[in-house]
């Protein structure tokens, strides 16, 4: 596989297109928090709410609106379809697997039994300039949780 | 020094003279990515030849002291290199060397005008300086095509002074809207800030009638010249603007290096706006006296071998004639632009095809993200600039965040553009469109 196809997975590109948790979902009177993030170098935004179930640490849903290249897109669409039902424990646990991966300079091989799709971003972890596309929406879902839990 | 040259002086350039010129650039027989380079970002930093490198590593080698002070011969021979390049620079475009005030960079030669306008408003400079001096009901005119260089400068001058800003927007193709500016000059119109030639659109400004209509109202006229100098023949008188802001490292020369250009009788009525040493006549623990203009506005050691690498940057630009560099970039800027409107989901900014424009085409990718377009495009050894360029008002007003930019030099071919265009026309169908 040549570098761009690893960057460029066929999941990736998928996502960057049909998008998961587009759209904010209303969270009035729920256990919920919003948290904006922006990269300035290119000017990608996303502003992103994670919704926890009423009684539990377990977050309900993950909706955001934002703009941004296709990695930046997709690792939103992945993180709304993948943390839904989690702990906010799980979650954090995930969050931290996957910044990991990113900042491996390729050198390492996700177990995607732990990441699923997410496992398919390995490859971005190679280009250095497109870490921080990635990981917008996982640092904004991170922020968010922890203000919903809290 | 080395001096030779691979062309004769001043022949129109050529796709075979071109690839004869890349030999003096070492840095574009490299590859990436499996693919020669195909460098065609210099909008945003230029690539230097043999002939700069040697003269700025030869003057480390043979006359490298501390220039206006000390009276051994290596200080008067690093002052006379110093000087002659204050010189040569001034005069690639018809200023004379009191005129040119060595910066860090364009940015700030800006931020020297702000800030010395700043402190003539504060009364610093006396009489000479009110000329400069901003409040309340004084109003500070940019435009929405600025990098953000000619922006946030004036920006903060307005609040440190109470004076207001003002702009002149861009049209629906990302151009000077010049009915507007009409109406935006006005009386209040203290300082009239513009760029030469804008580095997202490509557009070369009206700079007579925007001079003309500053000088109406007696304001100040600034221009960003950053995309000019290195391209185009630029003679500054002629253009008759009060101050003008350029760099080295967009024309042939290292980065760390700009000038600002100012009128003799301005830059002598101008107060400081970096103070300390070299920058002074006299100096008691109360009170200093300053240098004439340039040397009041450059205080501390200054940059030296940059500047000898500058002025031997401007003389293989005028070995090769600014006429012939201007009209071979006008002619790599018509393929960029012909080629980018024929393909299909691709929206070219600034002037169209076959309109006058520099050697540069900023675009638009609908559905696929600058960033993507420059990934797929690095896949293939092609350098091009994504994001917004320092120039957020402008993509703004066009309805996008970010474009991708192809920008052209002396050392381009026809054939790295086709090269460009060849990938660029893969993007869409790439990512699925």
């Amino acid at each position: 596989m040549s570098g761009l196809e690893q960057l460029y997975q066929q999941i990736i590109l998928e996502h960057s297109k049909q998008r998961t948790g587009e759209g904010l979902i209303e969270a009035e009177g729920r256990r919920a928090a919003s948290n904006h993030q922006y990269n300035p170098t290119c000017g990608d935004e996303i502003n992103l709410r994670v919704i926890l179930k009423d009684q539990e640490q377990v977050i309900e849903s993950v909706s955001w609106e934002g703009d941004g290249c296709s990695i930046s897109m997709a690792a939103a669409s992945v993180l709304s379809d993948m943390a839904p039902g989690m702990t906010t424990q799980e979650f954090q646990a995930l969050v931290d697997d996957f910044r990991e991966m990113l900042r491996s300079r390729g050198t390492a091989e996700p177990d995607e039994e732990v990441l699923g799709d997410a496992a398919a971003f390995a490859g971005v972890s190679k280009f250095v300039a497109r870490v921080k596309c990635a990981m917008l929406s996982w640092v904004a879902a991170e922020e968010a949780t922890k203000e919903a839990a809290a | 020094m080395a001096t030779d040259y691979r062309t004769s002086p001043g022949v129109p350039l050529t796709d075979d003279l071109v690839r004869e010129l890349r030999k003096d650039f070492p840095i574009l027989e490299r590859t990436v990515n499996g693919s020669p380079l195909t460098y065609l970002d210099t909008g945003a930093t230029s690539q230097n030849p043999l002939q700069v490198l040697d003269a700025e590593r030869d003057y480390y080698l043979g006359a490298n002291s501390a220039v206006h002070r000390g009276a051994h011969t290596l200080a008067v021979d690093a002052t006379d290199a110093f000087e002659d390049a204050r010189r040569t620079v001034a005069g690639f475009i018809n200023a004379t060397e009191t005129e040119l005030v060595w910066t860090s960079n364009a940015t700030e030669a800006l931020n020297l005008l702000t800030y010395s306008f700043a402190n003539a408003s504060q009364g610093i400079g006396g009489q000479a300086a009110a000329q400069f001096a901003l409040g309340e009901g004084d109003e500070i005119v940019t435009t929405e095509q600025e990098h953000h260089a000619n922006i946030i400068p004036w920006q903060i001058l307005a609040e440190r002074t109470g004076a207001t800003l003002r702009h002149i927007p861009v049209t629906n193709e990302g151009l000077i809207d010049y009915e507007a500016a009409q109406t935006v000059i006005g009386d209040r119109t203290r300082v009239l800030a513009f760029t030469h030639v804008s580095n997202v659109a490509g557009s070369v400004t009206d700079v007579d009638l925007m001079v003309s209509l500053a000088r109406k109202v007696g304001a100040i006229t600034v221009l960003d010249a950053c995309q000019s100098v290195p391209h185009m023949p630029v003679d500054i008188k002629k253009l008759d603007v009060d101050f003008a802001a350029f760099s080295a490292h967009k024309m042939l020369a290292p980065t760390g290096i700009g000038a600002l250009y100012g009128k003799n009788e301005l830059l002598e009525a101008m107060p400081p706006f970096l103070t300390g040493g070299s920058m002074i006549t006299k100096v008691t623990m109360n009170e200093a006296q300053w240098m004439p203009a340039p040397i009041k506005f450059e205080a501390g050691t200054q940059r030296v071998s940059q500047a000898v690498a500058w002025a031997a940057a401007v003389r293989y630009l005028e070995h090769l004639g600014m006429d012939q560099v201007h009209a071979w970039e006008s002619h790599l800027g018509q393929l960029l632009a012909e080629g980018i409107s024929e393909i299909p989901g691709i929206r070219l900014i600034g002037p169209a095809a076959g309109q006058p424009r520099a050697g540069l085409a900023a675009f638009h990718v609908e559905g696929v993200h600058p960033h993507d377009v420059g990934q797929l495009l690095d896949e293939k050894g092609i350098a091009v600039r994504v994001g917004h360029h320092c120039a957020q008002p402008l993509h703004r007003a066009l309805g996008i965040t970010a474009s991708t930019r192809a920008s052209a030099y002396i050392y381009n071919t026809a054939e790295d553009v086709e090269r460009f265009l060849k990938q660029l026309s893969t993007v869409r169908a790439y990512f699925g469109y």
